[in-house]
């Protein structure tokens, strides 16, 4: 099973938080894989926070046609950070050869271009990117956006930490929000993409749990838009239905909660705003969700937010002090990074409710 | 002795012969009154008696007249296996037997030099039906957990009516950051997913209607079952009409135009709104046919309710005046939905047929937004009426095709814009929830059944050929007569209560097969929880092929 988690801090973390969240929790997941998103970026990309950041595992070969094709596009290459890896005997990590993270200035027509046309641009080079790759098995192209770095891998998280020096903490690689999960995916192909969090311009979305309506999520995602491609895991289908709600129909966060989880009919027609709610579920019934789990989400002006399925089948914990709030399956992760916090105000969300986490941290608790 | 004439019509040559046991036979004469197809009479009988009296053998013979049941051998009046004549025997002296070297087919046709029509269903019965091919295989377990059938709420309801892409929706944002629904949208209604088929009044006695129509009423108002009911093509009772019952109803008009005119006449009267419209275009029984409703049924209250002649009504194949889909679409449907102000949706169905998904495409595409729902009718579905040849030779199974349909709908990103609706054959084991249930994980958002709510008030028809003579105006069961001493064979209520049950049951039998997929909500498309041992079905329906 997976466990998610997140951390969102007023002040800068290094992802050896994330790991620390993670690890207490290592007996309710498999120790498979770990993977997590990090998102409002410091340490050395903290200068270049308005510049796209690919993230990417790769070999030499892939490395090199995904460089030629940025630099064909116009692209041009502001900053590097490779990470320091430890290849000890006996690490649990199936590493790739390279783990890139370049900051790119956009193309020169781009760059005085509405922000939206950049958003669309990026995205379009991340498929090109991912489809070049994809061919001969060359790499994985896992994003492509300002402020936002992707780490994803097959192993034990602890070793993958261990890998890639994660453990020890340090100011140059860090960030306001990260999102973590621990765990390959098992109920389908082992593939690095199959790994959540996944991110699509901007929108970062974890789950735990199952989505039993993924077959008809998938079929009618697919014809959505042409960013939601993959579908290597059942839990894609809960980002790409939010970036839908949310930046393609340009609804409110809160109506995402209604369209994953419909209320019934009968609690729905006696609502005053039952004509809006009713036509959403019309209309967009092939994105409802089905089946235990619990969704983190992070959206693009790094708000965090949590929900769970209609029956609260899969737990979720919230804890929070001064300076950082922090999401857990397990109350236990929660312990590890805020041990001195007031228990009394950890929440439980309940199945109707949408907790969202502001840039100052306030929470917001919503019912839907 | 008699000579043998080899042209002569006798039991033999017929689909049923009667077993009947004389010594059994009190004379009661119950089976002679119930038959209402006058397949079998009383007679007498001469028979020879040898005795011998005395001491020693000294045969003489007896010759006696004795008063027996037999069979009728006629083509109007031959047996058709209802087993009424069985039903009431006090002494199980008597019973129809099929009879495997009937001639029948080949009689009629010499004698009559017409085609032979009849009711019912297809009688062509080989292979196993696909829909048993299929099982739920996808069984949620230990992460994944299933639901509770009997503890969890379920939302057991399907779509009537177009339905807009959310890109579409007349929404705009409030003030507070909500939506605010300012616009036009097609009506939608929300509805149970098994309808009951379009029945009409004619085909159907006045108390079958009724039972149907109090069974709906019944499941609405008491049980909270929003179930619904098609009219079928032969108009509706008035009293009915200005009710606050119509909207219980979806009203069906066909190629015959029947009963509108008194609907037209209607509607300032109206107090509620009819539930949907479907235009009939085509029946999946007998595809390409109009309507059949046989002089022997247009009984008094049929004439007036459909202001016709006491004469055949054949609806015509197809609609006058409608060349092209995007014609019907114009006309059609535009004027049946501004009859009610667009207030009601407006639906097509059709037979399935190879050519179906052309059809879908077209009125999927079409840019009114005004059709609000595909009937689809495979070639097992049953008619009151029909051409033989029709019935055993025209049709298009449903299953492929409704997935064909769906699939369609799935290539262009427009799944559920019009729902599907399936029939056809639909609960023919008796087993409606998992037809209904299979359906919808291929794609289906409800079903609609007929013949199995017929069968719930006492049909005995089936697929061997048994009854189907609901053509001849004689049921024997008094659904499908206008015949009113037939007709009071029938009782309303307990038809009605027949009904109401089996939809209560199929009701806890669709949460049993919801739960351990783990969904609370119709799995519509999730064709991912089926699976076949059967590698063409597997192929051609793409479905998980498991051994």
């Amino acid at each position: 099973m997976c466990r998610i988690g997140a951390i969102k801090s007023r002040n800068y973390v290094h992802p050896s938080l994330a790991l620390l969240l993670m690890q207490s929790q290592q007996k309710g997941h498999d120790n498979s894989g770990f993977a997590m998103v990090m998102q409002d970026l410091g340490g050395l990309f903290e200068g270049y926070k308005h510049l796209p950041t690919l993230s990417m595992a790769c070999t030499d070969e892939g490395l090199k046609l995904a460089e030629d094709i940025l630099h064909a596009a116009g692209f041009n290459r502001v900053l590097q950070w490779v990470p320091e890896t430890n290849n000890l005997p006996g690490l649990d990590i199936i590493a790739m050869p390279n783990y890139v993270f370049e900051t790119f200035q956009y193309p020169k027509n781009y760059r005085s271009a509405p922000q939206k046309e950049k958003e669309d641009l990026l995205l379009e080079m991340r498929l090109q990117l991912r489809e070049a790759l994809e061919e001969d098995d060359l790499g994985f192209v896992y994003s492509f956006w300002p402020d936002v770095i992707t780490l994803k891998e097959i192993g034990d998280p602890k070793d993958i930490g261990t890998y890639f020096n994660l453990w020890e903490p340090d100011n140059k690689f860090t960030a306001k929000v990260i999102t973590a999960q621990c765990r390959q995916n098992t109920n389908y192909d082992i593939v690095r993409y199959a790994a959540h969090p996944f991110f699509l311009q901007g929108y970062t979305a974890l789950a735990n749990g199952e989505n039993t309506f993924y077959q008809k999520n998938k079929e009618f995602q697919a014809k959505l838009h042409h960013g939601y491609i993959g579908f290597e895991s059942d839990s894609q289908c809960f980002l790409y239905t939010m970036h839908y709600v949310h930046r393609v129909l340009g609804w409110p966060l809160n109506y995402y909660k209604h369209v994953i989880t419909p209320l019934p009919f009968e609690e729905l027609s006696s609502r005053p705003d039952s004509d809006v709610l009713l036509a959403i579920r019309q209309s967009l019934a092939h994105l409802e969700i089905n089946g235990p789990n619990t969704i983190i989400g992070v959206m693009p002006d790094s708000t965090l937010f949590t929900c769970c399925d209609a029956k609260k089948l899969r737990p979720i914990v919230i804890g929070r002090s001064e300076e950082m709030v922090v999401f857990s399956s397990e109350v236990c992760g929660i312990n590890e990074l805020l041990p001195d916090r007031n228990w009394e105000d950890d929440i439980y969300p309940h199945e109707r409710e949408m907790i969202t986490i502001d840039a100052d941290l306030e929470v917001q608790r919503w019912r839907q | 002795m008699e000579t043998v004439k080899v042209q002569d019509l006798t039991a033999n040559d017929l689909p049923w012969k009667i077993r009947y046991d004389a010594s059994r036979c009190t004379l009661c004469g119950s089976c002679v009154a119930t038959c209402s197809f006058r397949a079998i009479e009383a007679k007498v009988e001469r028979r020879r008696m040898v005795f011998s009296e005395g001491d020693f053998p000294d045969p003489q013979q007896r010759f006696s007249a004795v008063p027996v049941i037999r069979q009728v051998s006629t083509l109007v009046s031959h047996c058709r296996g209802c087993g009424g004549c069985e039903k009431v025997c006090p002494n199980d002296a008597i019973g129809p037997i099929r009879n495997i070297d009937n001639r029948l087919p080949i009689v009629t046709r010499c004698l009559s030099g017409d085609s032979i029509k009849r009711g019912g269903r297809k009688n062509l019965e080989s292979t196993v039906r696909t829909l048993d091919k299929m099982r739920v295989g996808r069984i949620s377990q230990m992460t994944d957990p299933s639901l509770d059938a009997q503890r969890h709420t379920f939302d057991l309801l399907a779509p009537f009516g177009r339905i807009l892409p959310a890109g579409k929706l007349p929404f705009h944002l409030g003030a507070n950051g909500e939506l605010v629904n300012d616009g036009q949208a097609p009506p939608v209604r929300w509805i149970y997913p098994v309808v009951i088929g379009d029945m009409s009044i004619g085909a159907l006695s006045w108390r079958m209607w009724e039972a149907v129509a109090m069974a709906v009423a019944y499941l609405n108002e008491e049980c909270g079952m929003p179930v619904r009911m098609c009219s079928g093509e032969g108009g509706v009772p008035v009293r009915l009409l200005k009710s606050k019952y119509l909207k219980y109803m979806i009203l069906q008009i066909a190629s015959g135009h029947f009963g509108w005119n008194r609907i037209a006449n209607t509607l300032p009267h109206m107090v509620e709104d009819p539930c949907g419209i479907i235009i009939k275009i085509g029946q999946g029984a007998k595809p390409g046919d109009g309507g059949l409703l046989m002089a022997q049924k247009v009984a008094d209250h049929i004439m007036a309710i459909r202001g016709v002649p006491k004469a055949d009504l054949l609806s015509p194949p197809n609609h006058q005046g409608l060349y092209s889909i995007e014609e019907s679409v114009q006309k059609m449907f535009l004027s049946m939905n501004a009859a009610f102000k667009f207030r009601v949706p407006v639906a097509i169905k059709v037979a399935a047929s190879s050519t179906s998904v052309s059809v879908f495409n077209n009125l999927v595409r079409d840019p009114y937004n005004i059709v609000g729902g595909f009937f689809l009718d495979g070639v097992d579905g049953g008619t009151g009426a029909a051409h033989e040849v029709s019935l055993d030779h025209t049709g298009h199974p449903i299953v492929s095709k409704l997935r064909d349909c769906y699939l369609a709908a799935v290539t262009q990103g427009r799944q559920e814009q019009i729902p599907l609706w399936a029939a056809g054959g639909l609960g023919r084991t008796g087993d409606l929830a998992a037809d209904a249930f299979k359906m919808m994980c291929l794609g289906a958002n409800g079903v609609f059944a007929g013949k199995l709510i017929l069968q719930m008030a006492g049909c005995i028809g089936n697929e061997m050929g048994r009854c189907n003579a609901c053509n001849t105006g004689l049921c024997p069961v008094g659904i499908t007569t206008q015949n009113p001493t037939l007709v009071r064979r029938l009782d309303p209520e307990k038809a009605a209560q027949n009904i109401v049950n089996y939809y209560l049951a199929m009701d806890q039998e669709l949460k049993k097969l919801m739960a351990p997929i783990g969904n609370s909500s119709l799995p519509i498309g999730r064709s991912d929880a089926l699976i076949t041992t059967d590698r063409a079905v597997a192929e051609r329906l793409k479905i998980q092929y498991v051994c």
